[in-house]
């Protein structure tokens, strides 16, 4: 899509050529003109192009996120509109019955927008500052590595591991995100440790 | 995929088996309707529902879910019996002519070594004969009976048509059209690609199942070209990213491994990783392991890592079993010794088999995390939702902490696609209310706990606290920081080894690609076979140039393929031994005198000459493997093996019950079912307008797909009284789901071994958060088996019972 050239400028084009036709001799020109400056805008023209891929499955089809606000400025950004990328080599600007509904993924009511917790034997959650999760968080890491780990095996072999807390990665997530997360992950001496490769 | 979604438009012929292209990957499937368009190729689907994918195949042929390797293995025994072999290829670039121990033996279902004990193999004898010279022994001629190729031959002859329908119950005129068509693909100037996806490794012989046809596509020479491969269709996003960057139990970055704990130093663990030929002048590219190794562990621990640590060895945790899979992680919940359990945007509770045994297992948590854009069931598994979750909540004493996180749209790095693509994506919109990147989480729990240990006592701290962290903002890492640290960088100023004085890389710039590595620790890379992703030209995954000379479908300028930007695995194979192509029109690369040259990036050194260095670099053998040696762990050739619970005994082996080198746990096993109890054989499947567990959480999407249903024959709605529409239950012997029936043309009953075997077809994408109604999948009802090899749970192949309910349900 040619965003440079919204249906205004084209129709306002298209009024300029109408001069020198003989509808623009008998004075239509300026009727065009005066009607082309009635139609708003095309929406997306006001819009924030950015350039990403289905997170689904694995075709990996290029999107195009349209945003009010530019977040590349600095704005807070809410994305309006989300199209196939008519540029990417694989899917030519198409989607698939998945695809087509990412936006109402984006802006899904049951996305969520607050730690929580339950608690032992509750029967809801209830809301937790981050602070408090992340640190709730490494108070139980800390303590079961240090009361599980294994420093050496049987026969004194360092072997410097720790299978009491597992780590599940994800399937979604950039490699970037999971490099960092290995890094994490490893370093406390984790073993186990999957992603939904095998599911 | 060894090729790309784009290069299916270069084929003769389409096989989709163990995958649904059309319905789960749709966008993909445009390049089969474009080689069907363009090239008059033709598309072959077998599978036991008459799929969207069939829908519009020139064959379609039912089978029996978990009977592929039958129908496989007789592919091949129709080539070799009509002489449909691409001989040359066959002879040069496979291990055809090697010559195999003469203590190694193939008899009723079982190879040589078998302990039934512990369901495992001595596999010492499963190897090749090895002259004085050090090299493997080689018959040119075809003619030793212990040559790779006879006993393949042998091996094969026993999977007749007649056996393949006895198995598999595909009417034998349809499988011999089948095969008819597949073995034209022998010739040089025609090519089969093979599109599959979890319908073949969701089995206990899945591994077998994907090496079965990739032997058949070397048979006919299809590996390497264009239009050819073996095109593994990923279900998720990023999961061959995550499966590359090694996020597994037992995987460094890159395919290199985790230590065990018999590897008790560095020089022991590298003892192994030597790789040395097994044929003269071959490459044998894992030869520079080492240097792939070192520059992680200085990617992890960077100063701390030094010569005299053996760089960190130590600090790598050492495996005590083959490795801690989501099934053994599950059973050692479920027996009460794990503490606490991150899921980081995933669903084992509606992902796992089993779910009784998953909630008890999650059940006895002290503590679990949750990471998700979305409200999952597994953060929610332990609150009642009557039928749907009917857990006693108040006994449930695991303390859950639910994570927001934001999704795509909302977070910028790289996806790995199927076709080994690595695409830059940016971030539009703010992320909802408070919810963070997994970036910024990930940081806050590594600074967390490292401030724990510096502040108080605890077993070897070193690995934590040494972390190399070397981001701008340590709270919240960049993804192009990131990307820069996987691609590796120089520690110190590297020379051209052959010319000291030439500066290849200057200290501190990234390395261009991972043949700059080094193993002495002057070189950092996060993931070598990523390396050159993100090098002194910048950011190669965001790049946008859709350019594709002559049509070729390669989009070489088009974001970053690994390895090396190659876009073909194998490619030296598209050309015969003088290093022209097999098929001029399908030319991918050629040697042109002095170098290698074409459309893509050589899979082999530029200026190795021709009938020298084989193709397949990676192998010792510089060929591919029709015999893969000790390296599977259920044999060197495929063999049918009945799923695990089977409507009929092995009709090839009566005697072995599934996989007979599949780990099942004991209580697993207990909870088997067998044909006389639940006598239908059930599959599960994706349905084209849901992704996963996610688009139930998806207005439209729900509102296309609202309501679980289970699918069966008109036939056996009639035998059982079960009207179109109306309510059943569906049970196996680990539990009992109720569901709408959805009767259909599109599932028929077959005749395997005499008997009359009816499918059921489970779709899987309810469950009891999100906008659709509240349904059940299949993991109520699947096994606790996995895959010999890599222990992916057998999905697709289980048995139930159905029955008609009266009473409306809801």
């Amino acid at each position: 899509m040619n965003m440079e050239l919204s249906r205004r400028t084209l129709l306002k084009g298209a009024g300029v050529g109408l001069a020198g036709t003989a509808l623009g001799a008998f004075g239509f020109g300026g009727v065009e003109a005066a009607h082309a400056d009635a139609i708003r805008a095309f929406k997306l023209a006001g819009t924030t192009e950015t350039r990403n891929t289905c997170p689904y499955c694995s075709v990996a089809c290029g999107v195009i996120l349209y945003s009010k606000g530019d977040l590349k400025k600095g704005e807070a950004a809410k994305i309006t509109h989300i199209e196939g990328d008519a540029d990417h080599p694989t899917n030519r600007g198409t989607l698939c019955p998945k695809g087509a509904g990412l936006l109402d993924f984006v802006h899904s009511e049951t996305r969520l927008t607050k730690p929580r917790i339950r608690k032992p034997g509750a029967d809801k959650f209830e809301d937790i500052s981050w602070n408090d999760a992340l640190d709730k968080i490494a108070r139980h890491l800390k303590d079961d590595r240090d009361k599980n780990f294994v420093a050496r095996n049987q026969d004194g072999v360092t072997v410097n591991r720790w299978i009491t807390t597992g780590f599940l990665a994800a399937s979604a997530t950039t490699n970037e995100t999971a490099f960092l997360t290995y890094k994490v992950v490893r370093s406390a001496g984790m073993l186990v440790f999957d992603n939904q490769a095998r599911v | 995929m060894t090729n790309s979604w784009t290069d299916i438009r270069n084929t003769d012929l389409v096989v989709i088996m163990g995958g649904n292209a059309a319905e789960a990957h749709p966008c993909g499937f445009k390049w089969v309707t474009e080689a069907k368009a363009n090239r008059g190729a033709k598309l072959i689907v077998v599978d036991p529902r008459f799929t969207r994918s069939a829908s519009v195949a020139d064959v379609y042929a039912p089978i029996r879910q978990g009977t592929d390797i039958a129908f496989l293995m007789g592919l091949i025994n129709y080539c070799i019996q009509n002489d449909k072999v691409q001989w040359d290829y066959v002879k040069a670039y496979t291990n055809a002519t090697y010559l195999v121990k003469n203590e190694f033996s193939y008899q009723d279902g079982l190879f040589t070594g078998y302990d039934e004990a512990k369901r495992d193999y001595d596999k010492s004898s499963w190897d090749y004969q090895v002259g004085e010279d050090g090299f493997v022994k080689i018959d040119d001629m075809l003619t030793d009976p212990r040559c790779v190729w006879n006993l393949l031959k042998q091996h094969v002859s026993i999977y007749t048509p007649e056996m393949v329908e006895r198995i598999c119950g595909t009417p034998k005129d349809k499988y011999l059209k089948i095969a008819a068509m597949i073995a034209e693909c022998s010739s040089k100037t025609k090519t089969m690609t093979s599109m599959y996806a979890l319908g073949w490794t969701q089995h206990s012989k899945g591994s077998q199942n994907i090496r079965g046809m990739a032997m058949l596509q070397l048979i006919l020479g299809n590996i390497g070209v264009r239009g050819g491969g073996m095109n593994a269709l990923r279900g998720h996003s990023n999961i061959q990213g995550l499966t590359d960057i090694g996020l597994m139990s037992n995987l460094l970055p890159g395919y290199l491994t985790v230590p065990n704990q018999k590897e008790v130093d560095f020089a022991t663990y590298m003892s192994t990783r030597g790789f040395k030929p097994l044929r003269p002048d071959q490459m044998s590219y894992w030869q520079n392991y080492k240097k792939f190794f070192v520059s992680f562990q200085k990617s992890m621990w960077g100063d701390a890592a030094t010569p005299a640590n053996d760089f960190a060895y130590d600090w790598l945790p050492k495996l005590d079993v083959p490795g801690y899979d989501v099934l053994r992680a599950f059973d050692l919940m479920y027996q009460g010794k794990m503490t606490g359990y991150f899921c980081q945007g995933f669903n084992p509770l509606l992902a796992f088999p089993n779910r009784k045994k998953c909630t008890d297992a999650l059940s006895k948590l002290k503590f679990l995390v949750t990471m998700d854009p979305l409200d999952t069931e597994t953060s929610r598994f332990w609150e009642n939702h009557g039928e749907h979750n009917d857990v006693d909540t108040a006994q449930i004493q695991t303390e859950v902490i639910q994570l927001p996180s934001t999704c795509f749209a909302e977070d910028e790095g790289s996806l790995t696609n199927s076709g080994r693509w690595l695409q830059w994506h940016w971030p539009g919109g703010s992320p909802p209310g408070e919810a963070k990147s997994d970036n910024w989480i990930m940081a806050q729990i590594w600074r967390r706990l490292k401030a724990l240990y510096e502040q108080e006592s605890g077993p070897v701290p070193e690995p934590i606290v040494n972390l190399r962290w070397p981001y701008a903002n340590p709270d919240e890492p960049k993804a192009d920081e990131i990307a820069r640290e996987i691609n590796g960088y120089a520690i110190e100023t590297l020379y051209d080894p052959a010319d000291p004085t030439k500066v290849l890389v200057e200290k501190g710039k990234q390395v261009l690609a991972f043949a700059q590595l080094r193993d002495d620790g002057t070189t950092a890379s996060g993931c070598w076979i990523y390396s050159g992703c993100f090098n002194e030209n910048g950011n190669n995954m965001a790049r946008r140039d859709n350019t594709d000379p002559d049509d070729a479908g390669f989009y070489s300028k088009w974001a970053f393929s690994w390895p090396a930007n190659r876009r073909i695995l194998y490619n030296r194979a598209s050309a015969d031994m003088n290093g022209q192509p097999w098929d001029p029109s399908r030319k991918t690369i050629a040697w042109d005198g002095t170098k290698w040259s074409g459309y893509d990036v050589p899979d082999i050194a530029p200026t190795a000459k021709p009938g020298v260095v084989g193709p397949f670099i990676m192998n010792p053998e510089g060929t591919a493997r029709l015999f893969t040696r000790g390296m599977m762990k259920d044999g060197p050739f495929p063999v049918h093996y009945e799923p695990f619970e089977s409507p009929i005994a092995n009709p090839i082996a009566p005697k072995v019950r599934g996989n007979p080198a599949a780990r099942i746990f004991k209580d697993d096993l207990a909870q088997l079912g067998d044909a006389e109890k639940f006598p239908y054989a059930a599959t599960s499947y994706r349905l084209t307008e849901h992704f996963h567990y996610w688009t139930k959480h998806v207005h439209p999407n729900a509102v296309m797909q609202p309501e679980f249903f289970v699918e069966i024959s008109e036939q056996l709605a009639a035998e059982k009284g079960i009207k179109p529409g109306g309510w059943i239950k569906v049970m196996s012997n680990r539990g009992e789901i109720k569901a709408k029936a959805v009767v259909t043309k599109r599932i028929k009953p077959l005749q395997c071994d005499g008997k009359t075997v009816h499918i059921v077809g489970i779709p899987l994408h309810w469950g009891f958060t999100g906008t659709a109604k509240k349904g059940f999948g299949p993991n109520s009802l699947t096994p606790f088996v996995g895959d010999a090899n890599i222990e992916t749970p057998e999905y697709k192949a289980f048995l139930v019972d159905i029955a008609p309910l009266t009473e409306p349900v809801s």
